[in-house]
């Protein structure tokens, strides 16, 4: 053996490291190991007499046909995966085109909807209307979703195999029913004049049906955890496109306005009647698209907006723990003050689950971590001050819908969010793992749901539609 | 004896999680080290260690660090968890609780044929 013979194992182990590393499932530290072991095991061939080209051909058959190595790595790393999921089929059935052409029409469907009740001189004046239109525009959306293939999104990411997920007979059933039920709640209920709970329906209701897109997302499967992190992802980066497309249209609507003001209200009155609410109804499909087709663009964008937006929020929900344990709540406070916390919880919850869901599995605590863990204390310590305040009123002021239901929104977001920060405690003295953090937040999701769903069935009637 | 490739899988995290109990180690020693002690019965492809030992890691039942022992190369190297030992044990039981039920029920059956000759068990056993 001479020099020659090293430089060639070493020509080819370089080549079969360039290879492996070409699988999206196989990391750079994965390579780094294999060659390690590879090295090892070319010494010890070596080292029993075998040449060099030999030990390595004999090395590398060991670990394995390169195709079922990656296969058994993805099995394992499916989170390295979903990027080349959603593309990888892009390649060769054209199906993304097929997909874009059901966006247009469900999206244009769901525009052309909303406007059914007005052309049919039903105007929109009560929260159940409203309730109508969200029930209109989330059925083209729970179509869209429904209708993707086996291996969207949704489907296939989560175990890494890309097995088949389609919506069956009974899974269309299923998430068809909370729109039946929600559309009966809604229309068939005898709302009293000025009702509350007609207004909590129509916020709770959306929650609900939420869910039962998720339910087509994840093609009927809730049991497993990643299933359940799929919707959570969908959700926040639906957020983040209809959020972006919702500013394009604002940008839309001022030029609009500003062009057609010489030709009279009237016009610009009708133009806008057309443009607000079918623009709002079509992007809600384009969004879910988006989500889908444009997969890479946000999974590189969640990091960077949580990085950016967790250490804000910590600062300004620290800065007002600390002032209101020093100053007390001032005695005048407004009792709608709890709905304003229960969204400041929403808030804090989404950040957390938006974090959660584009985080490896397996990360180390970092300095995020802490300044997560700040925003999830204080906003407790804050909501536990407004809590101790309102429970001392009840008393005297009665139960109210409203009240019921921002209490009950209160207690499910106080345990979620109680729980999240001892686990992050503990993640951060490192007795936990990250994934507990996520198992428990898809565990606790059918609770959020769960709520939604009492306070639009039980409430009403509780209360007397009133 | 070839052993069905189910029952490799299925026995493949005690027998590394056993391995490591004796201390750690990275994934080339640990492989020679199954075929020590399996005298070559088990069929392991060395590349589907890596992904296991992953899980392992993911489940918490195992931590890594790289490291450069002086005078050998850079290698990860793996130790069980106190989590690692409490699965461990638990996948014991199972075990013998397997081992128990089919040793009752092939004693109650002397017209099977007799160890040795057994054929492989299928994959009724596999996927644990």
């Amino acid at each position: 053996m001479g020099l020659p013979e090293v430089d060639s194992t070493e020509a080819r182990i370089a080549e079969w490291r360039a290879h492996v590393g070409r699988s999206p499932a196989v990391a750079t530290a994965d390579v780094e190991e294999l060659e390690a072991h590879l090295r090892d095991s070319v010494e010890d061939l070596r080292a029993v007499g075998l040449d060099a080209d030999e030990a390595f051909l004999v090395a590398v058959r060991r670990l394995g046909a390169l195709d079922g190595l990656s296969a058994e790595y993805a099995r394992e790393h499916s989170d390295r995966l979903w990027k080349q999921l959603v593309l990888a089929p892009a390649a060769d059935d054209g199906r993304p085109r097929g997909r874009l052409r059901q966006a247009v029409l469900l999206a244009v469907g769901a525009g052309a909807a909303v406007q059914v009740p007005r052309l049919l001189g039903a105007a929109p004046e009560r929260p159940a209307d409203l309730v109508v239109h969200v029930l209109l525009v989330l059925l083209f959306l729970l179509a869209f979703v429904g209708l993707r293939g086996g291996d969207g999104p949704g489907g296939g990411r989560g175990d890494g195999r890309g097995d088949g997920r389609r919506l069956g007979a009974r899974g269309w059933l299923a998430a068809a029913a909370p729109f039946a039920l929600g559309a009966a709640v809604a229309v068939a209920s005898p709302w009293a004049e000025g009702s509350s709970t007609e207004l909590l329906v129509a916020l709770h209701l959306p929650v609900v049906l939420w869910f039962a897109v998720g339910h087509a997302l994840v093609g009927g499967d809730w049991r497993s955890p990643s299933r359940r992190m799929d919707v959570v992802r969908f959700t926040g980066e639906w957020v983040v496109y209809y959020a972006l497309i919702a500013l394009g249209g604002v940008v839309l609507v001022g030029l609009t306005v500003l062009l057609l003001q010489p030709a009279g209200d009237q016009v610009v009155e009708q133009v806008l009647a057309w443009l607000v609410p079918s623009g709002a109804a079509g992007a809600v499909v384009v969004a879910a698209w988006l989500v889908e087709a444009k997969q890479s663009v946000v999974e590189n964008m969640a990091p960077v907006l949580t990085a950016v937006f967790t250490p804000l929020f910590a600062l300004v929900l620290t800065a007002s723990a600390v002032v209101y344990a020093l100053t007390g709540l001032a005695a005048g406070f407004d009792r709608d003050l709890l709905l304003g916390f229960d969204l400041l919880l929403v808030v804090v919850l989404g950040l957390v689950l938006y974090s959660l869901s584009a985080q490896e599995p397996s990360r180390r605590p970092g300095a995020l971590d802490w300044a997560q863990l700040a925003a999830v204390v204080s906003a407790l310590v804050l909501d536990a001050l407004v809590l101790v305040a309102l429970l001392g009123r009840v008393g005297d002021l009665g139960w109210t819908p409203n009240r019921v239901a921002a209490l009950g929104l209160n207690a499910v977001l106080l345990v979620d969010l109680v729980v999240a920060a001892v686990l992050a405690v503990r993640f951060l003295a490192g007795r936990t793992r990250a994934d507990r953090l996520a198992r428990w937040q898809t565990t606790y999701l059918p609770v959020l749901g769960g709520w939604a769903a009492v306070v639009v069935l039980a409430l009403p009637p509780l209360f007397g539609y009133r | 004896m070839h052993i069905d490739k189910e029952l490799v899988a299925a026995s493949a995290s005690p027998l590394v999680l056993t391995i490591l109990g004796e201390g750690e180690s990275y994934g080339y020693a640990l492989l020679r080290r199954v075929r020590e002690v399996s005298g070559g019965d088990m069929e392991w492809s060395d590349g589907m260690l890596y992904p296991l030992l992953h899980r392992l890691e993911r489940l918490g039942w195992v931590t890594t660090d790289w490291r450069t022992p002086p005078g050998e190369r850079r290698r990860k190297y793996y130790a069980i968890t106190d989590d690692g030992r409490a699965a461990l044990a638990e996948q014991r039981r199972q075990w013998g609780a397997v081992v128990r039920a089919l040793d009752g029920v092939w004693k109650q059956a002397p017209s099977l044929p007799a160890a040795g000759s057994l054929p492989p068990l299928g994959p009724a056993l596999g996927g644990a």
